[in-house]
Protein backbone atom coordinates (compact mmCIF):
# COMPACT_ATOMS: atom_id res chain seq x y z
CA UNK A 1 0.00 0.00 0.00
CA UNK A 2 1.11 3.40 -0.98
CA UNK A 3 1.15 5.69 2.45
CA UNK A 4 1.51 9.00 2.70
CA UNK A 5 3.30 10.28 5.89
CA UNK A 6 2.75 13.64 7.60
CA UNK A 7 5.61 14.89 9.26
CA UNK A 8 5.72 17.41 12.43
CA UNK A 9 8.20 19.95 12.30
CA UNK A 10 10.60 19.15 14.70
CA UNK A 11 11.35 15.58 12.42
CA UNK A 12 11.51 17.46 8.99
CA UNK A 13 15.20 17.79 9.10
CA UNK A 14 15.27 14.01 8.89
CA UNK A 15 13.99 13.94 5.95
CA UNK A 16 15.14 16.55 3.90
CA UNK A 17 13.09 19.79 4.92
CA UNK A 18 10.08 17.65 3.42
CA UNK A 19 6.74 18.01 5.46
CA UNK A 20 5.46 14.24 3.74
CA UNK A 21 6.74 11.43 3.05
CA UNK A 22 5.72 8.27 0.61
CA UNK A 23 6.02 5.03 1.40
CA UNK A 24 4.95 1.86 1.44
CA UNK A 25 3.50 -0.57 3.82
CA UNK A 26 0.42 -2.67 4.65
CA UNK A 27 0.42 -1.12 8.69
CA UNK A 28 0.89 1.89 10.68
CA UNK A 29 3.96 0.45 12.02
CA UNK A 30 5.50 -0.93 8.66
CA UNK A 31 4.74 2.57 6.81
CA UNK A 32 6.82 3.62 10.23
CA UNK A 33 9.45 1.55 9.83
CA UNK A 34 9.22 2.03 5.81
CA UNK A 35 10.17 5.86 6.97
CA UNK A 36 12.88 5.16 8.84
CA UNK A 37 14.48 2.69 6.00
CA UNK A 38 14.20 6.10 3.63
CA UNK A 39 15.58 8.41 6.58
CA UNK A 40 17.57 6.79 8.45
CA UNK A 41 16.92 8.17 12.05
CA UNK A 42 13.37 8.74 12.00
CA UNK A 43 12.92 4.90 14.03
CA UNK A 44 14.96 6.08 17.44
CA UNK A 45 13.15 9.62 17.55
CA UNK A 46 9.62 8.04 17.11
CA UNK A 47 10.20 4.66 18.96
CA UNK A 48 11.52 3.56 22.85
CA UNK A 49 13.88 0.94 23.56
CA UNK A 50 11.42 -1.45 23.57
CA UNK A 51 10.03 -0.87 20.40
CA UNK A 52 6.80 1.12 21.52
CA UNK A 53 5.55 4.64 20.34
CA UNK A 54 7.12 7.26 22.39
CA UNK A 55 4.74 8.48 25.30
CA UNK A 56 4.56 11.73 23.75
CA UNK A 57 4.64 10.90 19.58
CA UNK A 58 0.92 10.74 18.54
CA UNK A 59 0.13 8.87 15.26
CA UNK A 60 -3.24 9.20 13.68
CA UNK A 61 -4.68 7.68 10.62
CA UNK A 62 -6.63 9.90 8.75
CA UNK A 63 -8.84 11.26 11.18
CA UNK A 64 -8.25 8.83 13.47
CA UNK A 65 -5.55 8.56 16.37
CA UNK A 66 -4.63 5.09 16.38
CA UNK A 67 -4.97 4.40 20.09
CA UNK A 68 -8.59 4.21 18.66
CA UNK A 69 -7.80 1.97 16.53
CA UNK A 70 -5.52 -1.19 15.96
CA UNK A 71 -2.53 0.58 17.38
CA UNK A 72 0.97 0.10 15.48
CA UNK A 73 -1.30 -2.86 13.72
CA UNK A 74 -3.82 -0.53 12.25
CA UNK A 75 -4.13 -2.05 8.87
CA UNK A 76 -3.65 1.32 6.07
CA UNK A 77 -5.82 1.52 2.81
CA UNK A 78 -4.02 2.57 -0.33
CA UNK A 79 -4.01 5.82 -0.46
CA UNK A 80 -4.04 6.58 3.20
CA UNK A 81 -2.92 9.81 5.38
CA UNK A 82 -0.43 8.90 8.71
CA UNK A 83 0.62 11.77 10.23
CA UNK A 84 2.89 11.90 13.32
CA UNK A 85 1.83 14.70 16.06
CA UNK A 86 3.82 16.06 19.37
CA UNK A 87 1.45 15.13 21.71
CA UNK A 88 2.23 17.86 24.28
CA UNK A 89 -0.55 21.04 23.43
CA UNK A 90 -3.02 22.26 24.59
CA UNK A 91 -4.75 22.66 27.51
CA UNK B 1 16.33 48.71 37.86
CA UNK B 2 14.59 46.20 35.35
CA UNK B 3 14.70 43.04 37.00
CA UNK B 4 14.16 39.64 35.62
CA UNK B 5 12.98 37.46 33.92
CA UNK B 6 15.83 34.48 35.52
CA UNK B 7 15.03 32.23 32.77
CA UNK B 8 18.03 30.56 31.90
CA UNK B 9 16.28 28.07 29.12
CA UNK B 10 14.00 25.26 28.74
CA UNK B 11 14.39 21.92 29.44
CA UNK B 12 13.00 18.40 28.15
CA UNK B 13 11.06 17.10 31.52
CA UNK B 14 11.53 13.86 29.62
CA UNK B 15 15.32 13.43 28.79
CA UNK B 16 16.80 16.50 30.38
CA UNK B 17 18.26 17.77 26.79
CA UNK B 18 18.61 21.92 27.25
CA UNK B 19 17.01 24.41 24.60
CA UNK B 20 17.28 28.47 24.65
CA UNK B 21 14.11 30.16 25.41
CA UNK B 22 12.32 30.78 22.40
CA UNK B 23 9.45 29.80 21.13
CA UNK B 24 9.59 25.61 21.37
CA UNK B 25 7.42 23.51 23.60
CA UNK B 26 8.38 20.12 22.34
CA UNK B 27 11.98 17.78 22.82
CA UNK B 28 13.13 17.27 18.82
CA UNK B 29 14.54 14.12 19.89
CA UNK B 30 11.90 12.49 22.44
CA UNK B 31 8.48 14.82 22.32
CA UNK B 32 8.94 15.37 25.68
CA UNK B 33 7.42 18.80 26.82
CA UNK B 34 9.92 21.82 27.15
CA UNK B 35 9.72 23.30 31.02
CA UNK B 36 11.13 26.73 31.59
CA UNK B 37 14.77 26.52 33.76
CA UNK B 38 14.99 29.46 36.21
CA UNK B 39 18.14 30.50 38.72
CA UNK B 40 16.44 30.32 41.52
CA UNK B 41 19.20 31.31 43.58
CA UNK B 42 19.17 34.76 41.81
CA UNK B 43 15.31 34.78 41.86
CA UNK B 44 16.15 34.05 46.16
CA UNK B 45 18.43 37.28 46.34
CA UNK B 46 15.60 39.14 44.38
CA UNK B 47 12.07 38.62 46.27
CA UNK B 48 11.03 38.72 49.83
CA UNK B 49 7.35 38.45 51.12
CA UNK B 50 7.76 42.28 51.08
CA UNK B 51 8.74 42.85 47.73
CA UNK B 52 5.77 40.38 46.38
CA UNK B 53 3.12 42.47 49.14
CA UNK B 54 4.57 45.95 46.93
CA UNK B 55 3.90 44.40 43.59
CA UNK B 56 0.95 44.87 41.53
CA UNK B 57 -2.29 43.38 42.72
CA UNK B 58 -1.84 40.93 39.72
CA UNK B 59 -0.44 37.80 38.87
CA UNK B 60 2.86 40.15 38.02
CA UNK B 61 3.56 40.64 41.80
CA UNK B 62 5.62 37.49 41.30
CA UNK B 63 7.06 38.25 37.68
CA UNK B 64 10.09 37.04 39.32
CA UNK B 65 8.93 33.45 39.21
CA UNK B 66 7.14 33.84 35.62
CA UNK B 67 9.04 33.19 32.42
CA UNK B 68 8.43 36.58 31.00
CA UNK B 69 9.25 40.45 31.99
CA UNK B 70 6.63 42.48 33.72
CA UNK B 71 7.48 45.54 31.95
CA UNK B 72 5.05 45.80 29.10
CA UNK B 73 3.26 42.85 30.53
CA UNK B 74 0.02 42.01 28.40
CA UNK B 75 -2.63 42.97 31.40
CA UNK B 76 -6.23 43.16 31.91
CA UNK B 77 -5.64 42.35 35.77
CA UNK B 78 -5.26 38.99 35.77
CA UNK B 79 -4.49 37.25 39.11
CA UNK B 80 -4.94 38.09 43.24
CA UNK B 81 -8.55 36.78 43.29
CA UNK B 82 -10.38 36.73 47.10
CA UNK B 83 -9.68 33.24 48.46
CA UNK B 84 -12.69 33.09 50.56
CA UNK B 85 -13.35 31.02 53.89
CA UNK B 86 -16.57 28.86 53.41
CA UNK B 87 -17.68 28.02 56.55
CA UNK B 88 -21.30 27.57 55.06
CA UNK B 89 -20.23 25.09 52.45
CA UNK B 90 -18.04 23.23 54.76
CA UNK B 91 -20.86 22.67 57.05
CA UNK B 92 -22.84 20.64 54.35
CA UNK B 93 -19.66 18.65 52.93
CA UNK B 94 -18.26 18.13 57.39
CA UNK B 95 -15.07 20.04 56.39
CA UNK B 96 -14.16 22.63 59.22
CA UNK B 97 -11.47 24.32 57.47
CA UNK B 98 -12.61 24.59 53.78
CA UNK B 99 -11.55 27.75 51.60
CA UNK B 100 -12.35 28.47 48.45
CA UNK B 101 -10.00 30.37 45.47
CA UNK B 102 -12.33 32.17 43.23
CA UNK B 103 -11.29 32.18 40.00
CA UNK B 104 -14.07 33.14 38.48
CA UNK B 105 -13.84 36.85 38.71
CA UNK B 106 -11.06 37.29 36.50
CA UNK B 107 -10.73 39.58 33.79
CA UNK B 108 -12.64 37.34 31.24
CA UNK B 109 -14.12 34.96 34.19
CA UNK B 110 -11.58 31.91 34.13
CA UNK B 111 -7.84 31.83 35.63
CA UNK B 112 -7.06 31.29 32.00
CA UNK B 113 -6.23 35.18 32.50
CA UNK B 114 -3.56 34.11 34.34
CA UNK B 115 -1.74 31.69 31.63
CA UNK B 116 -2.83 33.86 28.47
CA UNK B 117 -1.21 36.91 30.25
CA UNK B 118 2.05 34.95 30.33
CA UNK B 119 1.71 33.65 27.69
CA UNK B 120 1.28 36.64 25.00
CA UNK B 121 3.55 38.70 27.29
CA UNK B 122 6.36 36.30 26.42
CA UNK B 123 5.12 35.91 22.72
CA UNK B 124 5.19 39.84 22.30
CA UNK B 125 8.84 39.61 23.84
CA UNK B 126 10.09 36.92 20.66
CA UNK B 127 8.35 39.20 18.24
CA UNK B 128 4.88 37.57 18.10
CA UNK B 129 1.74 39.66 16.18
CA UNK B 130 -0.40 36.73 16.05
CA UNK B 131 -2.21 34.78 19.10
CA UNK B 132 -3.55 32.20 18.53
CA UNK B 133 -5.01 28.89 20.53
CA UNK B 134 -7.12 25.49 20.48
CA UNK B 135 -9.76 26.28 23.15
CA UNK B 136 -12.35 24.37 24.88
CA UNK B 137 -13.69 28.22 25.73
CA UNK B 138 -12.21 29.71 28.47
CA UNK B 139 -8.86 30.29 26.81
CA UNK B 140 -10.92 31.14 24.15
CA UNK B 141 -12.23 33.99 25.68
CA UNK B 142 -8.88 34.87 27.42
CA UNK B 143 -6.80 34.74 24.33
CA UNK B 144 -9.20 37.15 22.48
CA UNK B 145 -9.38 39.56 25.16
CA UNK B 146 -5.70 40.22 25.70
CA UNK B 147 -4.84 40.09 22.36
CA UNK B 148 -7.31 43.01 21.92
CA UNK B 149 -6.11 44.59 24.56
CA UNK B 150 -2.39 44.26 22.92
CA UNK B 151 -3.14 45.23 19.83
CA UNK B 152 -2.41 41.46 18.78
CA UNK B 153 -4.51 39.83 15.74
CA UNK B 154 -6.30 36.80 17.10
CA UNK B 155 -7.05 33.23 15.60
CA UNK B 156 -9.21 31.17 17.89
CA UNK B 157 -10.22 27.32 17.20
CA UNK B 158 -12.93 25.63 19.36
CA UNK B 159 -15.49 23.01 18.54
CA UNK B 160 -18.53 24.15 17.15
CA UNK B 161 -20.31 23.25 19.53
CA UNK B 162 -19.36 25.31 22.28
CA UNK B 163 -21.85 26.83 24.62
CA UNK B 164 -23.48 29.70 23.04
CA UNK B 165 -22.01 32.05 25.64
CA UNK B 166 -18.36 31.43 24.98
CA UNK B 167 -18.68 31.82 21.55
CA UNK B 168 -20.13 35.25 21.87
CA UNK B 169 -18.06 36.26 24.32
CA UNK B 170 -14.83 35.23 22.52
CA UNK B 171 -16.21 36.57 19.39
CA UNK B 172 -16.96 40.18 20.66
CA UNK B 173 -13.00 41.08 20.85
CA UNK B 174 -13.25 41.05 17.24
CA UNK B 175 -10.54 38.36 16.48
CA UNK B 176 -11.19 35.82 14.09
CA UNK B 177 -13.04 32.88 15.37
CA UNK B 178 -13.00 29.60 13.33
CA UNK B 179 -15.32 26.99 14.65
CA UNK B 180 -14.24 23.74 14.39
CA UNK B 181 -16.21 20.10 13.33
CA UNK B 182 -15.22 18.12 16.18
CA UNK B 183 -14.63 17.53 19.46
CA UNK B 184 -11.48 19.88 21.40
CA UNK B 185 -8.74 16.86 20.80
CA UNK B 186 -9.45 17.16 16.96
CA UNK B 187 -9.31 21.05 17.48
CA UNK B 188 -5.87 20.35 19.27
CA UNK B 189 -4.65 18.53 16.85
CA UNK B 190 -5.73 20.51 14.07
CA UNK B 191 -3.56 23.45 16.06
CA UNK B 192 -0.44 21.63 16.54
CA UNK B 193 -0.48 21.21 12.86
CA UNK B 194 -1.34 24.50 12.13
CA UNK B 195 1.78 25.79 14.65
CA UNK B 196 4.16 23.79 12.68
CA UNK B 197 2.35 25.65 9.26
CA UNK B 198 2.11 28.93 10.77
CA UNK B 199 5.65 29.33 12.30
CA UNK B 200 4.93 33.18 13.18
CA UNK B 201 1.66 32.88 14.95
CA UNK B 202 1.99 32.31 18.82
CA UNK B 203 -0.45 29.28 19.60
CA UNK B 204 -0.78 30.00 23.59
CA UNK B 205 -0.80 26.41 24.07
CA UNK B 206 0.93 24.72 21.60
CA UNK B 207 4.68 26.80 20.42
CA UNK B 208 4.52 28.95 23.25
CA UNK B 209 2.99 26.30 25.75
CA UNK B 210 6.33 26.39 28.01
CA UNK B 211 5.96 29.97 28.94
CA UNK B 212 1.57 30.01 29.17
CA UNK B 213 1.58 26.77 31.55
CA UNK B 214 3.92 28.70 33.74
CA UNK B 215 1.08 31.41 34.72
CA UNK B 216 -1.23 28.37 36.74
CA UNK B 217 1.77 28.67 39.59
CA UNK B 218 0.69 31.88 40.31
CA UNK B 219 -2.79 29.99 41.75
CA UNK B 220 -0.75 28.15 44.41
CA UNK B 221 1.37 31.34 45.56
CA UNK B 222 -1.22 33.21 45.97
CA UNK B 223 -3.04 30.90 48.36
CA UNK B 224 -0.33 30.49 50.16
CA UNK B 225 0.16 34.37 50.35
CA UNK B 226 -2.93 34.86 51.34
CA UNK B 227 -2.98 32.29 53.85
CA UNK B 228 -0.11 34.28 55.40
CA UNK B 229 2.26 32.69 53.65
CA UNK B 230 1.13 28.82 54.82
CA UNK B 231 0.50 26.38 52.45
CA UNK B 232 -3.21 24.63 52.69
CA UNK B 233 -3.36 20.82 53.74
CA UNK B 234 -4.96 19.90 50.85
CA UNK B 235 -5.88 21.23 47.25
CA UNK B 236 -8.49 19.87 45.02
CA UNK B 237 -7.84 21.15 41.16
CA UNK B 238 -9.88 20.37 37.79
CA UNK B 239 -8.29 18.33 35.64
CA UNK B 240 -8.74 18.84 31.66
CA UNK B 241 -4.76 18.67 30.33
CA UNK B 242 -3.80 18.59 33.44
CA UNK B 243 -1.37 21.27 33.25
CA UNK B 244 -3.17 23.58 36.32
CA UNK B 245 -2.30 21.08 39.12
CA UNK B 246 1.01 19.96 37.95
CA UNK B 247 1.78 23.90 37.97
CA UNK B 248 0.29 23.90 41.35
CA UNK B 249 2.41 21.67 42.77
CA UNK B 250 5.89 23.00 41.36
CA UNK B 251 4.34 26.20 42.40
CA UNK B 252 3.84 25.33 46.15
CA UNK B 253 7.72 23.69 45.72
CA UNK B 254 8.92 27.28 44.26
CA UNK B 255 7.77 28.99 47.31
CA UNK B 256 10.13 27.05 49.44
CA UNK B 257 13.10 27.05 47.21
CA UNK B 258 13.17 31.12 46.87
CA UNK B 259 12.56 31.68 50.15
CA UNK B 260 8.64 32.40 50.64
CA UNK B 261 7.84 29.61 52.65
CA UNK B 262 9.85 28.67 55.99
CA UNK B 263 9.07 25.37 55.72
CA UNK B 264 9.17 22.08 53.03
CA UNK B 265 5.79 21.89 51.59
CA UNK B 266 3.62 19.11 51.97
CA UNK B 267 0.18 19.53 50.29
CA UNK B 268 -1.81 16.89 49.13
CA UNK B 269 -3.35 17.20 45.60
CA UNK B 270 -6.41 15.95 44.55
CA UNK B 271 -7.92 15.87 40.72
CA UNK B 272 -11.63 16.47 40.05
CA UNK B 273 -13.11 14.97 36.69
CA UNK B 274 -16.61 14.68 34.70
CA UNK B 275 -17.44 11.49 33.86
CA UNK B 276 -18.26 12.06 30.84
CA UNK B 277 -14.15 12.58 30.27
CA UNK B 278 -12.24 10.78 33.20
CA UNK B 279 -9.08 9.37 31.61
CA UNK B 280 -7.23 10.69 34.84
CA UNK B 281 -9.22 9.24 36.94
CA UNK B 282 -9.77 6.15 35.75
CA UNK B 283 -5.69 5.91 35.34
CA UNK B 284 -5.88 6.63 39.03
CA UNK B 285 -8.34 3.84 39.57
CA UNK B 286 -7.28 1.34 37.78
CA UNK B 287 -3.31 2.07 38.96
CA UNK B 288 -1.98 2.38 35.28
CA UNK B 289 0.96 5.17 34.98
CA UNK B 290 -0.46 6.07 31.46
CA UNK B 291 -3.85 7.61 30.43
CA UNK B 292 -6.07 5.81 28.03
CA UNK B 293 -7.51 8.61 25.48
CA UNK B 294 -10.98 8.72 25.57
CA UNK B 295 -13.96 10.62 23.61
CA UNK B 296 -15.66 13.25 25.85
CA UNK B 297 -19.50 13.42 26.77
CA UNK B 298 -21.33 15.37 28.97
CA UNK B 299 -22.00 18.90 29.78
CA UNK B 300 -18.16 19.85 31.27
CA UNK B 301 -17.34 21.51 27.90
CA UNK B 302 -14.49 23.49 29.62
CA UNK B 303 -12.76 19.92 30.83
CA UNK B 304 -13.51 17.76 27.69
CA UNK B 305 -9.69 17.00 26.78
CA UNK B 306 -9.91 13.31 26.32
CA UNK B 307 -6.12 13.23 25.51
CA UNK B 308 -4.59 15.31 28.80
CA UNK B 309 -1.00 16.38 27.27
CA UNK B 310 -0.31 16.79 31.34
CA UNK B 311 -2.12 13.84 32.66
CA UNK B 312 0.34 11.51 33.83
CA UNK B 313 2.27 14.04 35.40
CA UNK B 314 -0.97 15.84 37.23
CA UNK B 315 -1.52 11.65 38.15
CA UNK B 316 2.55 11.34 39.49
CA UNK B 317 1.60 14.61 41.71
CA UNK B 318 -1.12 13.33 43.15
CA UNK B 319 0.21 10.02 43.99
CA UNK B 320 3.22 11.36 45.05
CA UNK B 321 1.15 13.63 47.40
CA UNK B 322 -1.40 11.12 49.26
CA UNK B 323 -4.41 12.84 46.66
CA UNK B 324 -6.75 11.29 44.78
CA UNK B 325 -8.20 11.79 41.90
CA UNK B 326 -12.30 11.41 41.89
CA UNK B 327 -14.73 11.73 39.11
CA UNK B 328 -18.45 13.17 38.92
CA UNK B 329 -21.83 12.66 36.78
CA UNK B 330 -23.56 15.43 35.07
CA UNK B 331 -26.08 15.78 38.00
CA UNK B 332 -23.49 15.93 40.40
CA UNK B 333 -21.66 18.63 38.50
CA UNK B 334 -25.22 20.68 38.62
CA UNK B 335 -26.06 19.81 42.05
CA UNK B 336 -22.11 20.97 42.91
CA UNK B 337 -22.92 24.95 41.09
CA UNK B 338 -25.76 25.13 42.66
CA UNK B 339 -24.87 24.05 46.15
CA UNK B 340 -21.86 26.81 45.81
CA UNK B 341 -23.86 29.02 44.83
CA UNK B 342 -26.55 28.64 47.78
CA UNK B 343 -23.80 28.42 50.73
CA UNK B 344 -20.95 30.92 49.49
CA UNK B 345 -22.90 33.23 46.63
CA UNK B 346 -20.41 32.40 43.70
CA UNK B 347 -21.57 31.15 40.32
CA UNK B 348 -18.74 29.02 38.89
CA UNK B 349 -19.23 27.28 35.71
CA UNK B 350 -19.16 23.28 34.85
CA UNK B 351 -15.95 22.71 35.88
CA UNK B 352 -16.39 24.41 39.56
CA UNK B 353 -19.79 22.13 39.78
CA UNK B 354 -17.09 19.35 39.08
CA UNK B 355 -14.66 20.66 41.99
CA UNK B 356 -17.21 21.04 44.22
CA UNK B 357 -18.87 17.85 43.43
CA UNK B 358 -15.18 15.85 43.91
CA UNK B 359 -14.54 17.70 46.98
CA UNK B 360 -17.93 16.32 48.34
CA UNK B 361 -17.45 12.87 47.21
CA UNK B 362 -14.05 12.81 48.72
CA UNK B 363 -14.92 14.29 51.83
CA UNK B 364 -17.44 11.64 52.04
CA UNK B 365 -15.35 9.15 51.44
CA UNK B 366 -12.25 10.67 53.73
CA UNK B 367 -9.89 11.01 51.55
CA UNK B 368 -10.16 14.49 52.33
CA UNK B 369 -9.97 15.27 56.27
CA UNK B 370 -12.79 16.80 58.32
CA UNK B 371 -10.04 19.14 59.68
CA UNK B 372 -7.75 19.34 57.26
CA UNK B 373 -7.56 22.96 55.70
CA UNK B 374 -8.69 22.82 52.60
CA UNK B 375 -8.46 24.84 49.55
CA UNK B 376 -10.65 24.25 46.43
CA UNK B 377 -9.85 26.16 43.19
CA UNK B 378 -13.07 27.71 41.64
CA UNK B 379 -11.78 28.40 37.85
CA UNK B 380 -14.58 29.75 36.01
CA UNK B 381 -17.48 31.94 36.32
CA UNK B 382 -21.07 30.71 35.83
CA UNK B 383 -22.68 33.12 33.37
CA UNK B 384 -20.19 31.26 30.88
CA UNK B 385 -22.54 28.17 30.93
CA UNK B 386 -25.88 29.04 32.17
CA UNK B 387 -27.54 26.29 30.30
CA UNK B 388 -26.31 24.25 32.67
CA UNK B 389 -28.70 25.07 35.11
CA UNK B 390 -30.92 26.78 33.19
CA UNK B 391 -33.55 24.13 33.59
CA UNK B 392 -33.85 24.26 37.24
CA UNK B 393 -33.00 28.10 37.80
CA UNK B 394 -35.90 30.24 37.25
CA UNK B 395 -38.49 32.48 39.33
CA UNK B 396 -39.93 31.03 42.39
CA UNK B 397 -43.25 32.49 41.24
CA UNK B 398 -44.88 34.66 39.15
CA UNK B 399 -47.25 37.28 40.44
CA UNK B 400 -49.14 40.35 39.75
CA UNK B 401 -48.12 43.71 41.02
CA UNK B 402 -50.09 43.59 44.10
CA UNK B 403 -49.21 42.91 47.74
CA UNK B 404 -51.83 40.57 48.47
CA UNK B 405 -50.56 38.37 45.50
CA UNK B 406 -47.16 38.63 46.62
CA UNK B 407 -47.98 37.69 50.19
CA UNK B 408 -50.15 35.05 49.24
CA UNK B 409 -47.79 33.74 47.01
CA UNK B 410 -44.97 33.57 48.78
CA UNK B 411 -46.04 32.97 52.66
CA UNK B 412 -43.26 34.95 53.42
CA UNK B 413 -44.67 36.93 55.83
CA UNK B 414 -42.47 36.02 58.89
CA UNK B 415 -39.05 36.59 57.63
CA UNK B 416 -37.12 38.43 59.72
Amino acid sequence: MSVKVRIPTQLRALAGGAGEVQVEGATVGDALKALDAAHPGFGERLFDESGNLRRFVNVFMGEEDIRFLSGLGTPVPDGAVVSVVPAVAGG
Amino acid sequence: MKKGPFVQGLRCRECGRGYPAEALHVCEWCFGPLEVVYDYEAIAASISRQSVAAGPKTIWRYADLLPASPDGAVDLGAGLTPLLRADRLGAELGLSDLWLKNDTVNPTGSFKDRVVSVALTRARELGFKVAACASTGNLANSVAAHAARAGMRSVVCIPADLERPKVVTTAVFGGVLVAVNGNYDEVNRLCAELASEYPTWAFVNVNVRSYYAEGSKTLAFEVAEQLGWKVPDHVVVPIASGSQLTKVAKGFREMFKVGLLDEEPAVRISGAQAQGCSPVAAAFDSGADFIRPVRPSGIAKSLAIGDPADGAYALDEVRRSGGAVAAVTDDEIVDGIRLLARTEGIFAETAGGVTIGVLAKLAASGVVKPNERVVAFITGNGLKTLDAVAAECGPTVTVAPKLEDFQAALGVADWQ
